[in-house]
């Protein structure tokens, strides 16, 4: 801290600046958490323009007590490049009392040269990783080591969702099942996020996250039943393919409605609050889902009722059809958080060490401080949206082959897992085969497993059956058996 | 007019109006009665409900805009603040949509949420969370999720308030099944719905009226008493009679009773059906009033096209078909965005003098027999 501090107060005096601006150098100008990670290293990620070209440090003072104080770039709009953000110096904060304004919300000092802040930086707000191309950790980096249970977990379980995928996306094309929804590309998201929660944090996806349950001990049995909608299905047949829930894994029921989960999550955090659990909400959202209103609102609340929640997007480049360029205009969406007065960070979504690591410490803050925490995990949607999507038609096939080929998340992590003598090629086959094996023997016994009965189409409208459903399914028992030859046959009663 | 006349005759003169029946007229004549000891508007009846459901229960809060420091836009949480805190009344910033997500959220997880909207006019930007999240999750869950929420505020028209204030919800949220929607018109509808509302675990929406809140109507002591309760699905015979059934809900309960006293005069006797729930419709005693007095009439305040009229009468058609002596007739507002100016707004509005005329009509379609003679 004391060396930035002095390399500020270098740039200040080499500025010639007319305004007498000031603000506040915060102790904490940098969050991190208190496990292995050090702040220096931190802080170097955090400011890479004030050690390389002076031209546009970047300053985001966090503490939400000096809210009224914060300063962002400012540029006159003729001399861009060569303005200089304002700086904060604690030096000259007592002589200038009197440059201060009382408004609703806290003080602000004021400032007679009209500055616009510039709508974006110069500099993206750059993504946090660990593990380079080679699936070797990067020297320096701060990441929060796994064992060999946990890593070999993580791996088996990536290459499980990466396979369950093909097959299942299969069986679609197939017409076996009526839809199917891949997470290809994103298997690091998924699996790694899942790995640094606890089984007690109540997760609200949006649909890319089947991992989560995965690694929470759903079977590829229990996924097939509910994509053919058979009696064991625990959604009892009522919802398309892929709209898993399990109460008992505390992942909530999907939801085709974009983004309504993020304001559920809000008030799920707002319970577990005043429960005073150890545990906190995580909830996922696309690139496309952050343009909808309840993102905004599930983002402000969360900062107002200091609710515990992790929101992580999924930055995949591609809402359907829509890149992410007509999508918003920002910096991505880690920029967002700020705006809600809430913790952010971007992480590089197909680096699984890395991912692990800032969900760990985004979980952590969020519990013992109490607050919400936004995570941008950038990645690739390298399949089609769905099974009712065709992606070539508006974007090229060797972008997706790259992605799918160079940049692939699961071949990533296996470098560094075989590294350490972690895996094996014979592991790998070994492994592949059963899944595979697994697999299409889950599809087989779904398919013919009997699909629910009757009064499955009646119960839960209402927490007890009222008079008119009762009427109604006795009524259409009744003329099920006058007219059995009306009905098809696979009606279990 | 011979066949009224007849009834009048026959029916002994005057209208039962005998003590101990269940009458609640809006402005009360019944306070010499001993029965009837106490008075309480509309207001003060669902701030009490609140306020012992709230004691009763700790996982109980209330969320809206206003309801917290400002005591309510209508005043309906007054003194909650002080009494609960602001963990248990929160002000909510302006966003419909996004707090009632986060109520259905907190319900997801156990919480019992009264989310309250400004006007239900306000509930539309928060439609998909009240259909697609609050009333579809526990079928769509299987049963895992239930949503015990309430989601209440002044629903229908006010006084020159205009289109985007004033429109009638009950027909758009009745035909969604997972809800439950209730209409209170007394004070003490008021009380045992809200209070049956809160303890239950569907979603329900409590669709009240700002033009009753300031209503005083009599009060027995069972219903001041914090366990009192009304059923869900119950409607209420406000007035017995034998000529004409009349069904309403909220605050077309007191035109519908005023018009019973006037056809009373002309020797009709009109038995006024108080719905107080619209989802589930209490189809059997609508019908049970209709096979006995072989009319009916509607009344709603909402637009005519698929209303609650319509569904009661189609209800009486499946179900009492051979007992009706007349068609149906349905009052409802007019077909056109609530107009602002106060006498475009009346005609737009049913009037007491439109349910009476409509009640004559369905009483002289058919002529006895003996009045030819």
């Amino acid at each position: 801290m004391p060396v930035w501090f002095t390399k500020s107060r270098t740039i200040t005096h080499h500025l010639n600046r007319k305004v007498g601006f000031m603000g506040i150098i915060h102790q904490n100008f940098w969050i991190s958490s208190s496990s292995s990670m050090q702040p220096s290293s931190l802080s170097s990620i955090f400011i890479p323009g004030i050690d390389e070209d002076h031209s546009t440090p970047h300053i985001f003072p966090f503490n939400s007590s000096i809210i009224s104080r914060f300063s962002l770039q400012r540029f006159k709009s003729t001399k861009a490049a060569s303005q200089l953000a304002q700086l904060y110096s604690t030096d000259d904060d007592d002589h200038d009392n009197s440059q201060v304004l009382d408004f609703p919300g806290g003080k602000v000092t004021y400032i007679s040269e009209m500055r616009f802040l510039s709508e974006s930086n110069v500099k993206r707000i750059p993504c946090y990783r660990v593990l380079d191309d080679n699936g070797e950790i990067i020297i320096g980096s701060d990441y929060e080591q796994l064992s060999e249970e946990i890593a070999v977990k993580m791996y088996s379980n990536m290459v499980t969702l990466q396979m369950m995928d093909t097959i299942f996306y299969e069986a679609q094309r197939q017409g076996r099942i009526s839809f199917y929804l891949t997470s290809t590309g994103e298997e690091a998201i998924n699996i790694a996020s899942a790995a640094a929660l606890s089984a007690d944090d109540i997760i609200l996806p949006q649909y890319r996250e089947p991992g989560i349950l995965l690694w929470r001990g759903f079977t590829i049995q229990e996924f097939a039943n509910q994509c053919f909608g058979n009696k064991d299905d625990y959604g009892k047949g009522r919802q398309m393919p892929i709209h898993y829930g399990s109460k008992k894994h505390n992942f909530v029921t999907i939801s085709s409605p974009i983004a309504t989960q993020l304001p559920q999550a809000v008030g799920i955090a707002y319970s577990l609050k005043m429960d005073k659990k150890d545990a906190c909400v995580v909830t996922y959202t696309g690139d496309g889902g952050t343009s909808e209103g309840d993102f905004h609102a599930a983002l402000n609340f969360a900062a107002v009722t200091e609710a515990p929640v992790v929101f992580i997007c999924r930055n995949n480049g591609w809402a359907i059809s829509t890149h992410i360029s007509e999508q918003f205009r920002s910096d991505g969406i880690v920029v967002r958080g700020r705006a809600y007065g809430i913790r952010s960070i971007r992480v590089d979504g197909n680096d699984a060490l890395a991912v692990y690591s800032a969900i760990h410490a985004a979980r952590k803050m969020a519990i013992s401080e109490q607050r919400p925490v936004l995570v941008e995990a950038l990645s690739y949607r390298v399949g089609h949206h769905s099974t009712s999507d065709d992606s070539t038609k508006y974007r090229p096939v060797d972008e997706i082959d790259y992605w799918k080929v160079e940049r692939n998340p699961v071949n990533r992590f296996r470098k560094w897992v075989e590294r350490y003598g972690w895996w094996s090629e014979e592991e790998e086959s070994e492994l592949r085969g059963s899944i595979k094996k697994q697999l299409l023997q889950a599809i087989q016994v779904a398919e013919k497993t009997e699909k629910p009965p009757l009064k499955n189409l009646f119960s839960d409208v209402y927490d007890i059956p009222p008079p008119n459903l009762r009427e109604q399914e006795k009524e259409l028992r009744e003329t099920i058996n006058r007219h059995p030859q009306d009905y098809p046959s696979d009606i279990p009663q | 007019m011979f066949g009224i006349i007849r009834q009048k005759v026959s029916a002994g003169g005057s209208p039962p109006l005998a003590f101990g029946q269940m009458i609640r007229p809006a402005v009360s004549a019944w306070r010499g009665y001993s029965a009837a000891a106490k008075q309480m508007t509309v207001r003060e009846a669902l701030n009490t409900a609140l306020d012992e459901e709230m004691s009763a229960d700790p996982k109980v809060f209330l969320m809206g805009e206003e309801v917290g420091e400002y005591q309510g836009a209508y005043k309906i949480s007054k003194g909650l603040l002080d009494k609960y805190g602001p963990e248990r009344v929160l002000d909510t910033p302006i966003t419909e949509a996004g707090f009632t997500g986060i109520g259905v959220g907190a319900a997801y997880h156990g919480l019992k949420p009264v989310v309250e909207f400004m006007t239900f006019n306000f509930s539309m930007q928060a439609m998909d969370h009240i259909i697609n999240s609050a009333a579809k999750s526990n079928y769509m869950s299987a049963g895992q999720i239930s949503v015990p929420i309430v989601f209440r505020g002044p629903n229908g028209a006010a006084a020159g308030v205009g289109a985007q204030h004033s429109q009638c919800y009950a027909a758009w949220y009745a035909s969604c099944p997972g809800l439950k929607v209730l209409a209170p018109y007394s004070s003490e509808d008021a009380r045992g719905l809200l209070k049956a509302a809160i303890r239950d675990p569907d979603p329900v929406v409590f669709l009240e009226n700002e033009l009753l809140y300031g209503e005083v109507f009599p009060i027995s002591a069972e219903v001041l008493d914090s366990s009192f309760c009304l059923p869900i699905g119950k409607a209420k015979i406000e007035r017995e009679g034998k000529d004409v059934t009349i069904t309403a809900f909220s605050k077309m309960v007191g035109y519908a009773l005023k018009a019973a006293e006037i056809l009373a005069k002309e020797g009709i006797s009109a038995e006024v059906i108080n719905l107080r729930s619209i989802r589930p419709l209490d189809r059997h005693a609508i019908n049970a009033s209709v096979r006995k007095t072989n009319r009916l009439v509607t009344v709603e305040e909402g637009f005519p096209q698929h209303g609650v009229g319509a569904e009661i009468c189609a209800s009486v058609v499946e179900e009492s078909f051979g007992y009706l002596d007349a068609p149906v007739e349905r009052i409802c507002g007019a077909d056109v965005p609530m107009p602002y100016a106060a006498n475009l707004e009346r005609i737009a509005l049913p009037q007491v003098e439109d349910i009476v005329r409509a009640s004559k009509r369905a009483c002289y379609r058919s002529v006895p027999m003996a009045a030819t003679a």
